[in-house]
């Protein structure tokens, strides 16, 4: 065989960017397990998420105001090889991801200190690892497959990171335990779907799939395939009827993993849902939209009302949030079920809102959970008067759950209801504002345990660590900012949601190729 | 396992002969059907059936476990390693062409070999730990446990 030149270029760090953002955390895990070393164990994660972060600010300052950067894995080229393709969407929610572990990842030393072992330290870091490889993997991705891959590495990583709960509460390990099974159901409910999709059209590359599923039309298969899809990843989003792994896995997860696991993990599966039903099936494929609006948006209401009115009832901080949680991806999936560019623009803002709302919360749980050691009322009770800045921080959060204005959950809620009023459905936002005000009475519950109540003798009268303070403000301080300086947020959610309702339009090139080769 | 003398010296005769043929699945894998997964699989029976009939103190004696995990960890290494060389040499992530950019098929056939031999590390590694945690786990939970 002669032997062929072939001209090349040699590529940038810019051009490896996209892999960068998924391999700097990925290739330090096993470093982590190699070096077996506590004192290395932290630093090292936290030097690869903050690097992640950094990858992620380039990669989103570049798509913001659209288009798209594509990598090719191996130098193979779409369809035939894996992609990872970056726009508007994905860089926002890969933002997000990214910077949340760097926030968590501080305030996890003291948090992972109290409760778990320190031999299990350096395998914990490196699980942490994992799951932030996993679920910016899933995002970034332009192949279906390696969706289910990435979804895979990072399930796998979140089952052992909230057993490790079991050293304060044996309960973690049932937890982690249900959270295995339901999240296998899904991840295998997801893989049968794309099975059905790769027979019906011979390809994994999502750009690819959507230029032939719309040649396909009214096929059986690609419509059942797109009902396993949606059920799979619904799983994992906890959508409504499909929450109950959430709670549970929650409570019993160590504070840091719940901190990191809340504001990230559903997020990135409700960006797949976004991504499967807009870019992969067409929005005006007709069993498509009208299962998006009968389906998702009835159980979208009903998560709002039904979740916020068991989390009023809840006696027990954590599980209280967890509970909320499941309501606040109502509101998610409700924008998407609206179904217009304000729809998905709150879904995509609150994405973000919710995250950052959470991550504060769950890292004011944590700091509470320092001190008292467990997160009932009864025993927090004052806990606000005794360190009156991780009190604060918890007010800042719930006003932001509620949606009081000046506070990023406001934004989300605002765009929400103007999507629906730009739909006409003038109930629907009547029903927004109604389980908003549910949110009022869970969290002035807890502001109420917090305050207004004696702090009891027998736990520790001493504010949180700074470790724990810093990381802890910056989200809560992430929640005022974001309430006023939208430019980034409704921004890039609105570029999102115009390439996401696009469709496949944004993937132009290659479906139009795909649409010849079928002809 | 005192008593168990054909046992013993079947194991110990076939021990040897099975991680042979780990190694020619491994390095044939590019060739014939077989490779890392393979390889790393078979590699670890010998140490289980090892494990199985002397025991497991024998057995992690000569392959403690602290180096199993340190060995799932290292063959993830060695896969991404790869790809980063590649980058290094200018190329996309895991294009194996780079490793010889005027022939690039030799190249391919350098990275495979490579990738494989990061995944053989691994898979025996992970099923020797799967192994050791099924055998270790202790007898029974006791009260103080819940």
């Amino acid at each position: 065989m002669a032997a062929e030149e072939v001209h090349h270029v040699a590529l940038t760090l810019r051009d490896h960017l996209p892999v960068l953002q998924i391999l700097i955390p990925f290739c330090a895990a096993p470093l982590v397990v190699l070096f077996g070393s506590r004192t290395l164990a932290w630093p090292m994660a936290f030097a690869a998420s903050g690097l992640a972060f950094l990858c992620s600010i380039y990669l989103l300052m570049q798509v913001i105001d659209g288009g798209f950067i594509s990598y090719h894995l191996g130098g193979w080229a779409p369809p035939l090889g894996i992609e990872y393709r970056v726009d508007a969407a994905n860089a926002f929610v890969v933002f997000l991801i990214s910077g949340i572990a760097t926030v968590v990842l501080p305030f996890a030393r003291a948090s992972v200190n109290e409760e778990i072992p320190q031999k299990n330290h350096t395998l914990f870091y490196a699980c942490f690892l994992l799951c932030l490889t996993g679920l910016l993997g899933m995002v970034i991705t332009g192949d279906a497959f390696n969706v289910f891959v990435f979804l895979e590495i990072s399930s796998l990583s979140t089952y052992v990171l909230v057993s490790q709960g079991s050293f304060t509460d044996k309960r973690a390990l049932s937890a982690a335990y249900d959270y295995l099974i339901l999240g296998t159901i899904g991840a295998t409910f997801f893989v049968i779907g794309l099975g059905f999709l790769y027979m019906a059209t011979g390809t994994l590359n999502m750009a690819d799939l959507a230029g032939r599923i719309a040649l396909l039309e009214d096929n059986r298969t690609v419509q059942a395939a797109f009902a396993f899809i949606v059920v799979g990843i619904g799983l994992k989003v906890a959508m409504f009827p499909l929450h109950l792994w959430l709670p549970n896995a929650y409570v019993y997860a160590p504070s840091a993993v719940t901190a990191f696991l809340a504001a990230t993990a559903t997020k990135a599966a409700v960006y797949v849902l976004l991504r499967f039903m807009f870019s992969v099936f067409q929005p005006d494929f007709v069993f498509g939209s009208l299962a998006i609006t009968w389906i998702i948006g009835p159980l979208a209401v009903l998560a709002m009302f039904i979740a916020s009115f068991v989390a009023v009832f809840q006696n027990n901080f954590k599980r209280m949030l967890a509970y909320s949680s499941i309501a606040q991806i109502g509101y998610m999936l409700l924008g998407i079920a609206i179904l217009n560019v304000n729809g998905l623009t709150a879904t995509m803002v609150h994405l973000f809102n919710h995250g950052i709302t959470k991550a504060a919360l769950f890292m004011a749980v944590g700091a509470i959970i320092l001190r008292t050691g467990t997160t009932f009322y009864d025993r927090i009770a004052g806990m606000g008067r005794v360190m009156p800045l991780t009190g604060a921080a918890v007010v800042v959060g719930g006003l932001s759950l509620i949606g009081v204005p000046g506070t990023a959950g406001f934004i989300s809620k605002w765009v929400l209801v103007q999507a629906a009023l730009d739909n006409g459905w003038w109930w629907m936002a009547l029903a927004i504002m109604l389980s908003s005000l549910l949110a009022v009475v869970y969290v002035w519950r807890v502001v109420e345990a917090l305050y207004l109540q004696a702090p009891s003798d027998d736990v520790v009268h001493k504010e949180a660590p700074l470790s724990m303070l810093v990381p802890l403000w910056i989200m809560a301080g992430a929640c005022i900012w974001f309430g006023f300086d939208t430019d980034i947020t409704l921004g890039a959610a609105r570029t999102a949601a115009e390439g996401l309702l696009a469709g496949s339009a944004g993937m132009a090139e290659i479906s139009t190729a795909a649409a010849q080769a079928a002809h | 396992m005192r008593h168990h003398l054909i046992l013993r010296v079947v194991t110990k005769l076939l021990v040897g002969t099975i991680i042979l043929f780990a190694f020619y699945v491994q390095f044939h894998g590019d060739f014939s059907p077989g490779g890392g997964f393979q390889a790393g699989v078979i590699m670890a029976v010998a140490f289980i059936l090892y494990g199985v009939v002397f025991g497991l103190r024998h057995v992690q004696s000569v392959f403690p476990i602290w180096l199993v995990h340190k060995l799932v960890a290292l063959g993830v290494l060695i896969y991404a390693g790869t790809g980063v060389w590649n980058m290094v040499l200018g190329y996309e992530f895991l294009h194996y062409g780079s490793f010889n950019p005027h022939h690039m098929s030799h190249g391919q056939h350098w990275g495979i070999l490579a990738v494989e031999f990061g995944v053989g590390v691994t898979v025996t590694g992970v099923m020797v730990a799967i192994y050791y945690a099924f055998a270790a786990r202790p007898p029974h939970i006791g009260d103080d446990d819940w």
